[in-house]
């Protein structure tokens, strides 16, 4: 007995080296292959994330670390009139240009879904607004809603439109379109692009056979291709929504909140308050305060897509 | 009523001219199909009938008036697209009926209607579920019914069985005849395997790079195809060709080649006298070849080795070598013939084709 265990083991190969024995291990090379990730979301998400709730218990101000005042923060912002403004102003501009990139980009979609010269080159150029750096292409249209250079005052002069200059970005309701119909023309592009993409898996066959049905031209839109390009649709809408929510860059660039703090949105107001007077606790409450209204819509969106998939 | 006439009709894609002045009657209740190869323009004629595609010249009309200018909802024709093009996100009773709903059709009426097709279909207990849950050939009833529940005065099918496997094609084929039987529709059918095209036409159109090379019944393109491209299109395995020379000796015709020298029937040399001295092509089929014996001395009889043997149970096919080229004999399965063997055989004298060698038409 002894003897044949002995020569058992003899005869065995040398065991591997034990850290490559791990790695054979299902288990740990799971591990392993996913720490790159885990590290990344872990610093640049998780832990400013975390940092946020952290900051907006505090009273923490720029210099000073600040002690725990529990909810007051909240409780603060809650109270303050440029606060109300912000979130009204930030529901007003996601809804309004998710409506409008939604139907412009969808009407693009469709002409650019059809045969056409130039179909290729017309499809990359309408990305342009999509391509250029948001900042820069603001800047830009700043220039046009200038009160004294705007060219959009000068076209609606010259035909005749109006008599006197538009003060387009110091009108509290001007500006809130002004900066509205940026953030539309800088999302189409998206909307389109997806939606055509969408467009293309759908059979031209299925339009073909509701032509011969007796489906009028609308009304294949609505039973065909609407429904069939809603899992899309959902999708890009859920993307842009969130996005715009949290927008910034147009709103900074264009009137910085202004006139009167009459365009702010949740980023731009909580960068005011953070950055801008140094009272970080109370800027990361009211950026925190956007967090459950996108929570709740990425919830809604994502249970409607599954449904939609499994239908 | 379903009368098709189609008149004069030409297609350009651009510069490409698909379809080349196709005219054709199609009676009410007829089951016309059309068969060709790929891009011989069959599926673009089809879809010119159903307005899918515009018509460049010519005239289509139904039952008299012409319909070039009408929508496709228009025509009070169904069609059966090669795919199904089901609506996938409705259930099988919606897809079917879709086309009467856009037609405003009352409730009961569509609901008779539909329940009506999917007993004929023998798809009843599917009516609530999605396409995707369907196999192949259900989905192709579906298709069917969908075309059947709008009563239309013409049936279009595009390559209708195509997508399915070999054994449900053959089912399907049948019951599609049966169906054609039980409605009394005129039907037109599109399609690019002549095995369906004899089984199910009443009329088989064939066309070739946009041109109608033949219409008839499918005995009668077996039996007297008017070119050399129907002859070879139409029969399975296909008939076989051979370049001939025509001579004259002793008062009788001769056609040879290097492998083969045969003395022509009266009846073909009737027609050959014009080509003495010429090329022709000489055709017969697998099956009128056989292997001779003495009551065949009056048939024209060449020497043959053989090549390979199909044996495929029913019937055995021969591969063999005359001379430089290549001939097919469908035998009984009783011959007992092996690879190498040396064969006198002899062709059925009354089935010789004869075609010319510059037009390929039939002489």
């Amino acid at each position: 007995m002894a003897i044949s265990a002995v020569s058992a083991t003899t005869l065995r190969e040398a065991p591997p080296p034990r850290r490559q024995r791990l790695l054979e291990d299902e288990r740990w090379l799971a591990f392993v292959l996913l720490v790159p990730t885990i590290v990344l979301l872990g610093m640049f998400i998780a832990y400013p994330f975390i940092r946020g709730i952290l900051l907006s218990v505090t009273n923490s101000r720029v210099g000073i670390p600040g002690d725990f005042v529990g909810l007051a923060n909240f409780y603060k912002i809650f109270n303050d009139g440029i606060f109300r403004t912000s979130v009204y102003n930030t529901f007003v501009y996601t809804g309004v240009t998710t409506v409008f990139k939604l139907a412009l980009g969808l009407w693009l979609a469709m002409l650019l879904n059809r045969n056409f010269r130039g179909k290729a080159f017309t499809r990359a150029f309408i990305l342009l607004p999509f391509i250029i750096p948001t900042v820069l292409s603001t800047f830009a249209w700043k220039w046009m809603f200038d009160p004294t250079f705007s060219v959009l005052n000068w076209l609606l002069y010259h035909f005749g439109l109006i008599t006197g200059r538009i003060n387009w970005l110091g009108d509290p309701d001007l500006a809130m379109i002004s900066i509205i119909i940026v953030n539309i023309w800088r999302g189409v592009p998206f909307f389109a692009i997806s939606l055509l993409a969408g467009l293309q898996t759908i059979s031209p066959e299925l339009n073909e056979a509701a032509a011969i049905d007796g489906a009028k031209p609308w009304q294949r839109f609505w039973h065909i291709t609407w429904p069939l390009l809603l899992p899309v649709t959902m999708v890009v809408v859920l993307f842009s929504v969130i996005q715009t929510f949290a927008d910034f860059q147009i709103v900074y660039v264009m009137t910085g909140g202004g006139p009167a703090n009459a365009t702010h949105l949740f980023a731009t107001y909580a960068y005011q308050i953070a950055i801008g007077t140094g009272l970080l606790s109370e800027g990361a409450a009211i950026a925190l305060a956007m967090f459950p209204v996108l929570f709740l819509v990425v919830i809604i969106q994502l249970l409607y897509i599954r449904r939609v998939e499994v239908r | 009523m379903g009368q098709v006439v189609l008149k004069g009709i030409n297609k350009f894609f651009d510069s490409v001219h698909a379809v080349k002045d196709v005219n054709l009657q199609i009676r009410d209740k007829e089951f016309v199909v059309f068969v060709g190869p790929s891009g011989c323009g069959k599926t673009t004629t089809l879809r010119m009938i159903a307005g899918l595609e515009a018509i460049s010249s010519g005239d289509i009309s139904i039952d008299g008036n012409v319909i070039n200018a009408l929508a496709p909802m228009d025509r009070d024709i169904a069609m059966v697209f090669q795919n199904y093009a089901l609506y996938p996100h409705m259930s099988v009773y919606d897809n079917m009926a879709f086309g009467l709903k856009m037609r405003k059709f009352e409730r009961p009426e569509i609901e008779k209607r539909v329940h009506e097709a999917a007993d004929i279909l023998g798809i009843g207990e599917l009516l609530k579920r999605k396409p995707r849950q369907l196999s192949g050939g259900q989905r192709q009833r579906v298709a069917l019914g969908r075309a059947i529940v709008r009563h239309p005065r013409v049936f279009l099918f595009d390559e209708p069985l195509s997508n399915l496997d070999a054994k449900l094609r053959v089912q399907m084929r049948v019951e599609l005849k049966k169906l054609h039987l039980r409605l009394g529709t005129t039907a037109i059918y599109v399609t690019h395997d002549q095995v369906e095209a004899m089984t199910l036409g009443d009329r088989v159109v064939v066309m070739k790079d946009g041109v109608v090379q033949q219409v008839g019944e499918p005995l009668e393109l077996y039996n007297q195809p008017a070119n050399k491209f129907v002859a070879g299109f139409i029969g399975s395995p296909a008939m076989n060709f051979a370049a001939v020379t025509v001579t004259e000796a002793d008062g009788s015709l001769i056609a040879e080649n290097s492998g083969l020298r045969i003395k022509l029937p009266d009846e073909i040399a009737q027609r050959l006298r014009g080509h003495i001295g010429r090329e022709v092509i000489l055709g017969v089929r697998p099956e009128d070849l056989t292997v001779a014996g003495s009551a065949d001395l009056d048939h024209p009889c060449f020497d043959a080795v053989i090549e390979v043997v199909e044996q495929l149970g029913s019937e055995i096919l021969l591969d063999m070598k005359v001379g430089e080229s290549i001939m097919v004999a469908s035998v009984e399965p009783t011959a007992r013939v092996r690879v190498a063997d040396k064969l006198r055989v002899a062709m059925r004298r009354s089935r010789l084709h004869v075609f010319d060698a510059q037009t390929e038409a039939a002489i």
